[in-house]
């Protein structure tokens, strides 16, 4: 998947780093794909089997887990949720990110430092500091306005779309630099305004750039757990709420849950694996300067 | 990152020649300045906006509230919840006291935890960026599923950890006590002492494959004649490592390692999945203590106190680092 030159190292490896690289390599495969076996496994097997001492191997396989999944919670309905919400949040991250390091790239303005500055420290705020007075302001928002935004999908993905905009802005900003101005001129030249300088140039050289920041953006939606469990409520409940309900029961159906983590997991898991080189192509143009 | 862009000619400040001949003729000049002028900040406003209502307002909001009695009592009309000066800060410093002194072992159990956090993930992704940095056979699938922890949803892999660490029915216990007879009976893992480090290796797991990625990114950008240079000079696999590769990395573990410090002191996601809303002692991080004494406890005020106590903390030790690792980087540019 990633795309290096697959060059021959300059001169031969001594014995020693060939075999600390296959130890090291090996504990830690075995490290990060246990968690991943446990979940695998663990959802196909019944009932005894999760309940009694951890077996390695299923004594039997089963997908009646998969079936249950779906009765036990409203798993299709918190699934739809946290698409709705992830889906927008991203949609519109994207495209506000894409105006404002538009500006930042490519304009020198009063005040520019400041913005940059303001919007990167954001990201070092505990969330614990603005949640509170953020759900007192969708409150007063919903009472005043009538613009409902407590315990709605839209406060939901106004609020996460925030959260990877930092991020976002600051790698399409470095995206945007590596781009030649000659370009943006040559569209000007050609007749297009600023914005259409933007739209037809600098967006479509920037593509991978574009799909990183938005699996980012994906990914932080998808995934929060805080926000959601104060600005939800029950019909606008999203998976990160709504996974927790099997394990509420006096009776943990540990085959249910691990088997609606696989399914919750899957949309994201291979959405980044297929992107993933877009990403790492992104942090080598954006952040790492 | 983006200051040091070099004078360049500024598209919008040159002189007005053939610019304006196809839209601007018909219009007046000074909406056109205006316009001219206007348009970067038109194009921050969403950004700008969002940030306010998100992050900007809330948090001097926070601040405030950090001064009044907010209880359950006033939540309806938070205005009118009494202002107390600053008995909530007084509250949450009494280090004898019962909430003072909760406070401060749950910012050591959080330092303790976020530097062996961080410096384990680090180590872990500079190993693993490092050993894959040359091709080898399965090198693109190895990278592909080092990066799956990073994939995961948070809560997914910290229910499976959960699951792996129960008492009875765990794999862990069931390797350390039925397979490899290390202990004489099953710890507890999510109770007492022993969540501490539960904690630490799920917070291990899921940050060490950004560290990875990161750091790979930074390896592609040293270039090969480095390399090529030094095994000239006969270096060899291991000192071009130490010579090389590490100095080039620096930039990037500058922004890494502050990244994580700062996601890792505030990680909210791993203890909640883990414990809910009452951890053990031993795992008592830092935002679920605040979050139980602001949403469980109900206390609203002291709860803010103890958050903009958090933030400064948080700016002091970025103001400090971001001072001593720039001086550093100056002196080794010269």
């Amino acid at each position: 998947m990633f795309r290096t030159p697959e060059q021959p190292s300059p001169m031969a490896q001594p014995k020693s780093f060939h075999w600390t690289r296959r130890i090291v390599l090996t504990i830690l495969l075995v490290f990060v794909l246990t968690p991943v076996y446990v979940m695998l496994s663990s959802s196909l097997k019944n009932l005894q089997d999760v309940q009694g001492s951890f077996k390695w191997i299923p004594s039997s396989l089963t997908i009646r887990p998969y079936i249950d999944i779906w009765k036990t919670v409203p798993l299709a309905h918190y699934f739809m949720n946290s698409l709705i919400v992830s889906l927008s949040a991203t949609v519109l991250s994207v495209v506000v990110a894409v105006f404002a390091a538009y500006a930042v790239s490519r304009y020198r303005f009063p005040g520019r430092r400041v913005f940059t500055v303001t919007v990167l420290s954001t990201q070092m705020f505990p969330g614990i500091l603005f949640l509170l007075p953020l759900f007192l302001i969708f409150v007063n928002i919903s009472n005043t306005m009538g613009v409902e935004l407590q315990g709605t999908k839209q406060g939901l993905i106004i609020t996460y779309l925030t959260f990877s905009l930092p991020f976002s802005i600051w790698m399409l900003v470095g995206y945007f630099d590596s781009i030649p101005r000659e370009l943006d001129e040559a569209a000007k030249v050609d007749g297009c305004g600023p914005l259409g300088a933007l739209l037809r140039v600098v967006v479509p050289a920037s593509v991978p750039g574009i799909i990183a920041v938005a699996v980012y953006a994906f990914m932080t939606a998808w995934g929060e757990v805080l926000f959601a469990s104060v600005l939800t409520n029950s019909s606008s409940r999203t998976l990160a709420v709504g996974l927790r309900e099997y394990a509420t029961q006096s009776d943990v159906y540990w085959n249910q849950v691990m088997a609606a983590s696989l399914v919750v997991s899957v949309p994201v898991v291979v959405g980044f694996l297929l992107l993933q080189r877009y990403l790492v192509a992104g942090l080598t143009a954006g952040a790492i300067k | 990152m983006t200051a040091t862009a070099p004078p360049r000619s500024d598209p919008e400040a040159g002189p007005p020649s053939g610019k304006s001949a196809a839209g601007g003729r018909l219009r007046p000049r000074i909406p056109d300045r205006l316009r001219r002028v206007g348009l970067p900040y038109l194009l921050l406003l969403p950004a700008l906006a969002l940030e306010l209502l998100i992050h900007i307002v809330p948090m001097f909001f926070g601040i405030l509230i950090s001064f009044k009695g907010l209880t359950l009592f006033f939540i309806r009309h938070w205005d009118t919840a009494p202002w107390v000066g600053l008995d909530n800060y007084k509250l949450s410093l009494q280090f004898n006291k019962t909430i003072g002194k909760d406070l401060l072992h749950s910012f050591w159990i959080t330092c303790a935890f976020t530097i062996l956090s961080v410096g384990i993930s680090w180590l872990i992704g500079s190993a693993a960026a490092i050993l894959t940095q040359d091709a080898f056979r399965g090198r693109a699938l190895l990278r592909t599923i080092f990066l799956v922890p990073y994939a995961l949803p948070v809560y997914t892999a910290v229910i499976t950890w959960t699951f792996m660490f129960q008492q009875d029915t765990g794999l862990v216990n069931h390797v350390l006590h039925d397979q490899l007879h290390l202990t004489s009976d099953k710890p507890f893992w999510l109770l007492g002492n022993n969540s501490f480090w539960a904690l630490l290796i799920v917070s291990v797991w899921k940050s060490w494959p950004f560290a990875f990625l990161s750091l790979m990114a930074g390896l592609q950008n040293i270039p090969r004649e480095l390399y090529e240079a030094a095994a000239m000079d006969g270096a060899g696999v291991w000192q071009q490592i130490r010579k090389i590769t590490m100095p080039s990395l620096r930039p990037v573990n500058q922004v890494l390692v502050l990244v994580l410090f700062l996601w890792t002191f505030n990680d909210f996601n791993t203890p909640y999945v883990m414990f809910g809303q009452s951890p053990p002692d031993a795992a008592d991080l830092l935002s679920v203590h605040i979050y139980q004494s602001s949403f469980v406890s109900w206390n609203f005020g002291t709860g803010s106190a103890m958050s903009v106590l958090l933030l400064l903390f948080l700016l002091l030790v970025t103001a400090v680092y971001l001072l001593i690792t720039q001086r550093k980087r100056g002196d080794a540019d010269v």
